[in-house]
């Protein structure tokens, strides 16, 4: 083991402080109780008080959780079935084409990826609304469930598959009964990443959306332009609440049933 | 041959329940089964028998259905099965790595196909606990794949393939996993299974000893293509080729040519001498012939022996192996011939020694004559 030196512990200490003490004094002004965000004036709780009374903030909240919900859940189906022909389909013509334009809008930057789903919209004559965003989201997040389903996809042994078939399933119900129980927490996991990416998607969300429907990074980003109020602290202290927890389960899910799993092989080993 | 041992291979109006009728099949360039046509009887304990990437896996796919063979034609109890889907098939197969379900239990795992199947559900727990007996499992019914050992995945996996009761049971490599101790007390445990129950067995092996332990009848494959079929002693003692000869066991050949043949007694003319052998069949004067001798059927001695055919050599190099040891002899002409001598006596009072002048020698009807 490498030895805990007084470098290692500077280089962690500044990585850690440049990715999180902006977020760690975001979360402290939150708690302020004066209205002046740079200025410290003891512990209070009133913001987060009055953001419930905030019913533009409310409703806000209401279509995130609408849009994050249905994308997500959009998201998972497509990007299962996506993977399972990537990694299951064998070799056919455009596999290759295929595969790539899976993971491209992984790399794409979202203004590009915003603004032509923006000119797809147009074009077709779409009202733009949740309907919208929700279709953008569950297009750009469907690539990162694929990507968490087809890497367990490809672990997984084919000949579980089979003895399925051998046994008398047809392929819709060895798909159901064995293959979805196996990678579940893939699946799972894959839905709880794009929820999350849903919720706290700016770029995308303000280019698809409409009048009619404003999501709460939307809100908050318009919020911002018209002064920093405390309001709007207490609020991303919140999302930074449920979008890690939102991750930290998504990979327990994942690490406890890997873990799960080792244990018990250890047990069945000894007890042999 | 007497009524009461199993060979419907020998009579001729037996139909065969599962024939390969020309079948060959290809990957891309490749030809993993080269027009091969098979015949297996029902109740046999079939083996195929050969090196990795020989076809034998190939093969038994097409008969699950995992696979569709590009020429030529299956069919089981008559019926043409290529319309058939692996799902309809009556063959059940086990699997190598036992692809038991890891989120079922080993109950659900048993009763998985039987759900599938046309058994009333009243039925099934019924038959379930009949396979857990039949391989020693109850006290485990109710716990999952990973809490269980090797050896008993392995017997989960064959009661879980033999539940729905199918004509043929593919069985793939299906000791592989196991260490050497289990792997013998399994073979013998099929093969109890297998008489017991009656189905037809067809077994895919690289192990050869597996193969002649289990099988009523063993196919040596190579490069696509059956070499031999034949029951485990003919194989053994009646190789058709010296490919087969040397994939079995241990074998001497010696390259020569026939210098006179009659259809009992032929002469052969090869570096280290000649040799006395009975031949198949008659075979002309300059043939180019192997013979073929086996290690164990060569005896080895101080001094020339009255009779049969003898060389004279010394002792090159010896192999202990505990229950027998086996002598590499270097003949005055060059070549190096594998005695094998039981080790009746312990180990120090071995006759032989490392540089010992020596004779070997065997009887006239030892070996066998090989023109391929």
């Amino acid at each position: 083991m490498k030895r805990f030196t007084f470098f290692n512990a500077t280089s962690l200490t500044l990585g850690f402080a440049f990715l999180y003490v902006p977020i760690l004094i975001l979360v402290i002004y939150s708690f302020n109780a004066s209205r002046l965000v740079t200025v410290w004036a003891g512990f209070s709780t009133k913001w987060y008080g009055e953001l419930l009374q905030n019913q533009q903030f409310l409703d806000a909240a209401w279509v995130t959780l609408k849009v994050g919900l249905i994308s997500s859940s959009i998201a998972t189906v497509l990007g299962t079935i996506a993977a399972l022909v990537l990694v299951r389909g064998g070799k056919f013509r455009g596999r290759t084409l295929f595969s790539g334009m899976i993971y491209a809008p992984l790399v794409m930057p979202e203004v590009i990826t915003g603004l032509s789903l923006l000119l797809l919209f147009i074009a077709a004559g779409v009202d733009r609304g949740v309907f919208t965003i929700v279709l953008a989201h569950a297009t750009f997040s469907m690539c990162y469930v694929s990507v968490v389903v087809s890497s367990r996809l490809i672990s997984f042994d084919q000949s579980i598959e089979e003895a399925a078939y051998d046994l008398g399933c047809t392929p819709f119900d060895a798909f159901k009964s064995v293959t979805l129980p196996i990678i579940a927490p893939a699946v799972i996991s894959g839905w709880l990443l794009a929820f999350t990416l849903s919720l706290d998607d700016l770029v995308i969300a303000s280019f698809t959306t409409g009048p009619a429907a404003t999501t709460l990074p939307i809100k908050i980003y318009s919020a911002v332009r018209l002064g920093v109020s405390p309001e709007i602290n207490a609020l991303s202290t919140l999302l930074i609440g449920i979008v890690t927890i939102g991750v930290i389960t998504a990979s327990l899910v994942t690490k406890r049933a890997a873990l799960h799993r080792k244990r018990q092989e250890e047990l069945a080993a000894q007890n042999h | 041959m007497s009524a009461d041992i199993f060979a419907p291979w020998e009579i001729p109006k037996e139909i065969p329940l599962i024939r390969f009728e020309n079948v060959t099949k290809r990957f891309g360039d490749f030809i993993a089964v080269d027009n091969l046509t098979l015949d297996i009887y029902e109740r046999e304990f079939f083996a195929l028998l050969g090196a990795s990437g020989c076809g034998k896996t190939t093969l038994m796919r097409m008969l699950a259905g995992f696979e569709s063979p590009t020429e030529g034609r299956i069919t089981l109890a008559g019926e043409d099965i290529a319309p058939v889907p692996a799902n309809k098939r009556p063959v059940n197969m086990m699997f190598q790595s036992y692809a038991l379900f890891p989120h079922l239990t080993v109950a659900d795992n048993i009763a998985f196909g039987l759900k599938r199947s046309d058994m009333p559900a009243s039925e099934i727990d019924g038959r379930v606990d009949e396979m857990l007996s039949m391989v020693q499992l109850r006290p485990f019914a109710k716990r999952k794949p990973h809490q269980i050992s090797g050896g008993q995945r392995q017997r989960v996996a064959l009661a879980r393939s033999l539940a729905k009761n199918p004509k043929v049971l593919l069985l793939d490599e299906p000791l592989a996993a196991l260490d050497k101790k289990l792997r013998q007390e399994t073979q013998f445990e099929l093969m109890d299974i297998q008489e017991k129950l009656g189905t037809t067995f067809m077994i895919v092996t690289h192990d050869q000893e597996e193969a002649m332990t289990v099988a009523s009848r063993v196919a040596v494959m190579n490069g696509g293509q059956i070499k031999q079929i034949a029951t485990p002693d003919a194989i053994y003692e009646r190789p058709n080729s010296s490919y087969v000869a040397d994939f079995i066991g241990e074998v001497n050949l010696m390259n020569g040519k026939i210098t006179s043949c009659t259809s009992k007694s032929c002469k052969i003319a090869w570096e280290g001498g000649t040799i006395t052998a009975q031949p198949t069949n008659k075979l002309e004067k300059g043939t180019e012939v192997r013979f073929a001798v086996r290690p164990e059927k060569i005896s080895i001695a101080k001094t020339k022996p009255k009779s049969g055919n003898a060389v004279e050599g010394k002792v090159l190099d010896i192999a202990y192996l505990g229950n027998i040891s086996t002598y590499y002899v270097e003949t005055t002409t060059g070549q190096t011939i594998k005695a094998q001598i039981a080790n009746a006596r312990r180990l120090s009072r071995r006759s032989f020694t490392w540089e010992d002048p020596v004779w070997l020698s065997w009887s006239d009807t030892a070996g066998i004559v090989l023109t391929e």
